[in-house]
């Protein structure tokens, strides 16, 4: 198996790994650096458990190679917060009791994130379009749409 | 002064700290040093024998350490997969229950089936190799759908199982409810399938197995809603391991929706193997995997007639129903179509006499067991759907028709004629709060704004009841299950003053961690921030039946009151013991005990302090330490129940059906957190009226192969498919528990499928459809509407 050496910036700190050639973005954040905040819940690319940004893009790091975000700057669930202060997105999403199990979560919060920056103020038709890439067994949605329309209005502040 | 994070209050979760910083602890984010890792190699037949498996080549492979088959276990003395339930056909025989192998011997039953294990230093190498094992097969005839499998002929899933028949069971007064038809003025009938469905957690199966030679003791880490139970079926079924050597840990877990209930083969055979080979071994499943391996849900086909008098009057209800079983029994599989099922056909409605025939068939797909309702959702489907279908041919309202049926509040308890008694309940007001909210009376305007845009819009009610908080250990054994329902608590305080709650009940999404806390610091008045409720872990854990059928408020919730109750009990002694009077003169009151002579108090930390540092403790009638267990058995079944209506418009062009408005009424007794409840509904009818809209698994009739095996195939509800809803609740206690609890979990996926699949209806009524299949998607409305306006041209 051939390896390759890759590098990146994750959650602002710069990385260097020889890794398979074949290995996923998703398995290099989870298996080579123990960011196992990003998840992985299908094979398809359909759940979006594994929302990660990259280069400020919102990314299903299941479908990138990790060689593909070489020298790309990528953000995961866990680069969110400052220290203690939590993203208005997260405190958005715990208010608002947008999630249950928490294992599409990450991927949810990733994704709101992403739809604030490019539209401050989402409708919630807009949202639950926005979301198609993302799957929630526990919630309904219901309580994901109020939190992004939240935490999208928290980050315009 | 009411605690502000106790009983009644929307406390924003303690877990939730973890989950949206991405420090969640799933089974798949464990790795445990010099970890390997399992792939199973699975079955693309849906029937075969299997001739031959060589693994030479996967064995060449770099970083292979080993590939086990249903040989090596057989050779180990490794037993089947057990269920959990024994059911008795009419004919008073027991249930078939064909072994279940972990892997594979000489057959393979479904696609999926698992036939052999690969181990290897990388997950990439496991399944490189998998791939590279070599299994002969001697493809077969597939028995698929289930009615088929029964008829004369049919290939067989099991050689020693005739007929493909499980058991044949009934349940009610027959003679009883065929009289009842002899005088009926009006018959209704019906035939419907329940929709065979796929769970979903988000989350994938995952398990690490793992051996300590030096104290011989297995560990397993499982994405499970009960780790007791599955220690207890694979330490005394499977591995015959002694429970004293098996640690179950069930982590943070993604969903479970009944699919994490049951004991799966790639549990044991991890743990097995990680002894054998000496290894620690990891497996997660994929997607696709998840597909054919995890147990699906439903899959029922059901015909029923209603027996009316001229006035609308339930007289007598039947149903025969065929449930299919898949291709082994699973742990909870031969409860479901049974006893989770034909004691609910009473509803929310007096029918005095109910009959209920259920054939349960083996049939070469994947086992099918509890998904969330288990048998209520069946149940609940198949009476509103006769009942609006009722109304509409005896020219009654539908709500007019619930009226004259519903059991009133004033006939409490309620003894239904298919063995359960009701404790509480107020249907009536459930259905007027729902049509108010819904502006019912209103309905005629919106539907003919609707017609002004091209759409068909309709309206449907759910008057739904289930039973939950399962179960009195008592009745459920009486009815074949092989296992108490109790659930345990341990309520432990540490010397400081804060407490640690153990429980049986497992979180897997359902915020435990902080309504357990709530009722904790209700109870004891110690601050809800002081308090830690720890799940999960067969090491830490006095026992537990773990989490599902609703039950864990109702039932594990009220095991921690029962051991808060003794922990009272034991403080005010320790009280009376410093303030120098008797326990009986001891009152408590959030968190305090005072003398109600000298008016002198103790906190209930001073008293926890006391009996950690117990200086001057009389030894031989006051022990140390403050540290209680209690085991809570429930007296009878919890009863929750609701009223919803639904309005959807279909588009006339196209059929496709979109929710104009959903509105949720449901009584679940007292409730805990309002938030997390209302989260509860919004999941359970999301599920809900993902069966009726979009969900079907579906099977190849000939092959056997799953149709609907990725995430692009079968029809996940997203964002888009679904409202926002409008939901509510009425408290009318439980009679038999302290809390006066019911449960919520599984309520929104019993109640919404009728309700859509009526408000469907209803909007299709006047093209003369009175009935459409789940799920209805565009095609399937389209299709009818197709069919109707043809049949009304001819």
């Amino acid at each position: 198996m051939s390896s390759t050496s890759v590098s990146m910036t994750v959650n602002g700190k710069s990385v260097t790994k020889e890794v398979p050639a074949r290995t996923l973005l998703v398995s290099f954040l989870r298996d080579h650096l123990g960011l196992t905040g990003t998840h992985v819940g299908c094979d398809t690319s359909q759940c979006g458990a594994c929302n990660v940004h990259i280069d400020g893009k919102c990314v299903k790091s299941c479908t990138v190679l990790a060689a593909q975000a070489d020298g790309a700057s990528v953000t995961t669930i866990e680069g969110l917060a400052k220290g203690d202060q939590l993203h208005p997105m997260q405190a958005a999403f715990k208010e608002h009791h947008a999630l249950q199990c928490g294992f599409c979560t990450p991927g949810m919060i990733m994704t709101g994130v992403a739809l604030a920056n490019e539209k401050s103020n989402p409708s919630e038709t807009e949202i639950r379009e926005y979301l198609e890439g993302n799957f929630c067994r526990c919630t309904g949605y219901h309580n994901i749409v109020k939190a992004i329309e939240t935490g999208a209005k928290a980050m315009r502040r | 002064m009411a605690n502000p994070n106790g009983i009644g209050a929307s406390v924003r979760r303690v877990e939730d700290n973890r989950f949206i910083t991405g420090r969640g602890t799933y089974t798949d984010d464990i790795n445990r040093p010099g970890q390997t890792y399992g792939w199973f190699v699975r079955s693309p037949h849906a029937a075969a024998k299997i001739k031959s498996i060589n693994a030479k080549k996967a064995l060449a492979m770099p970083g292979v350490i080993a590939v086990l088959t249903g040989a090596d276990m057989a050779a180990d003395n490794i037993g089947g997969l057990p269920c959990g339930w024994l059911v008795k056909s009419k004919d008073g025989s027991p249930m078939k229950e064909p072994g279940h192998p972990p892997l594979a011997n000489d057959r393979v039953r479904h696609v999926g089936d698992q036939v052999a294990f690969v181990i290897a230093a990388t997950r990439e190498g496991a399944r490189d190799a998998a791939d590279a094992v070599e299994v002969s097969y001697e493809p077969l005839k597939a028995a698929v759908d289930a009615a088929a499998a029964l008829k004369p002929g049919a290939p067989l899933v099991h050689d020693d199982v005739p007929g493909n028949l499980c058991y044949d069971w009934e349940w009610g007064d027959k003679a009883k409810t065929d009289e009842a038809f002899k005088n009926a003025a009006h018959v209704t009938k019906l035939k419907v399938i329940n929709n065979r469905l796929v769970p979903n957690a988000i989350e994938p199966r995952a398990a690490i197995g793992e051996y300590d030679r030096a104290s011989d003791r297995y560990t397993l880490y499982t994405t499970t809603q009960n780790p007791h139970v599955i220690r207890l079926l694979m330490g005394a079924f499977v591995l015959h391991v002694p429970e004293s050597k098996l640690r179950v840990v069930a982590p943070d877990v993604g969903g479970g929706f009944g699919s994490k209930i049951f004991h799966y083969a790639e549990e044991a055979v991890v743990t097995w193997a990680a002894k054998k080979t000496g290894q620690t071994i990891k497996w997660t499943c994929d997607r696709s995997e998840s597909f054919v391996t995890d147990a699906h849900g439903r899959d029922h086909t059901t015909e029923a007639e209603l027996a009316m008098d001229k006035n609308g009057k339930f007289l007598g209800l039947r149903v025969h129903t065929i449930a299919s079983m898949g291709a082994y029994l699973s742990t909870f599989a031969s409860s479901v179509p049974t006893y989770l099922y034909a004691t609910l056909l009473a509803g929310q409605y007096s029918t005095p006499a109910i009959y209920a025939n259920v054939k349960a068939v083996f049939t070469n797909t994947v086992p099918v067991d509890a998904y969330r309702g288990a048998g209520r959702p069946e149940a609940c489907y198949i009476l509103e759907r006769i009942v609006e279908n009722a109304a509409r041919e005896m020219k009654l309202d539908k709500t007019e028709i619930r009226r004259r049926n519903l059991v009133p509040a004033a006939a409490m308890p309620y003894m239904t004629p298919v063995a359960l008694q009701y404790d509480s309940g107020n249907f009536a007001h459930n259905l007027d709060v729902g049509l108010k909210a819904a502006d019912y009376a209103g309905f005629a305007k919106r539907k003919e704004a609707s017609a002004k845009q091209g759409k068909l819009r309709g309206i449907g009610l759910s008057t739904y009841i289930e039973a939950c908080g399962i179960a009195p250990s008592a009745v459920a054994g009486a009815l074949g299950a092989r296992a108490g329902l109790y659930e345990a608590a341990e309520v432990r305080f540490h010397p400081t003053g804060t407490v640690t709650v153990f429980t049986g009940s497992h979180s897997h999404g359902q915020g435990h961690e902080t309504t357990f806390a709530q009722v904790v610091a209700t109870k004891l008045g110690v601050p809800f921030e002081n308090i830690e409720i720890v799940h999960g872990d067969t090491d830490r854990i006095p026992f537990g039946m773990g989490t599902y059928g609703s039950r864990s408020i109702a039932v594990g919730g009220v095991a921690i009151v029962e051991a808060c109750e003794k922990i009272i009990t034991k403080s005010k002694k320790i009280a009376a013991h410093v303030l120098q009077t008797t326990a009986d003169k001891i009152d408590f009151e959030d968190g305090v005990f005072k003398d109600k002579a000298s008016n002198k108090t103790m906190t209930i930390a001073e008293v926890a302090f006391t009996a950690y540092v117990p200086h001057n403790f009389p030894h031989d009638t006051l022990e140390p330490g403050l540290d209680e267990q209690a085991f809570y058995d429930p007296k009878n079944f919890t009863y929750p129940n609701g009223c919803y209506v639904c309005e959807v418009e279909i588009a006339q062009d196209t059929g496709e059906v979109s929710i104009a408005s959903f509105y949720a009424v449901d009584d679940f007794g007292k409730v805990i957190n309002p938030m997390i409840v209302e989260g509860q509904v919004h999941g359970g009818l999301g599920q809900g009226i993902g069966q009726a809209l979009l969900e079907h698994c579906v099977y190849d009739h000939q092959s056997g192969q799953l149709i609907s095996g990725s995430y692009m195939d079968y029809a996940m509800p997203r964002a888009d498919n679904l409202p926002s809803f409008n939901v509510s609740t009425t408290e009318v206690p439980c009679t038999h528990n302290v809390l006066g609890v019911k449960g919520c979990g599984e309520a929104g996926a019993i109640g919404a499928p009728a309700a859509v699949m009526n408000a469907v209806v209803d909007a299709l009524s006047n093209l003369g459809i009175n009935h459409i299949e789940m799920p209805a998607t565009s095609q399937n409305v389209w299709q009818a509407m197709q069919g109707a306006t043809k049949k009304a041209a001819d």
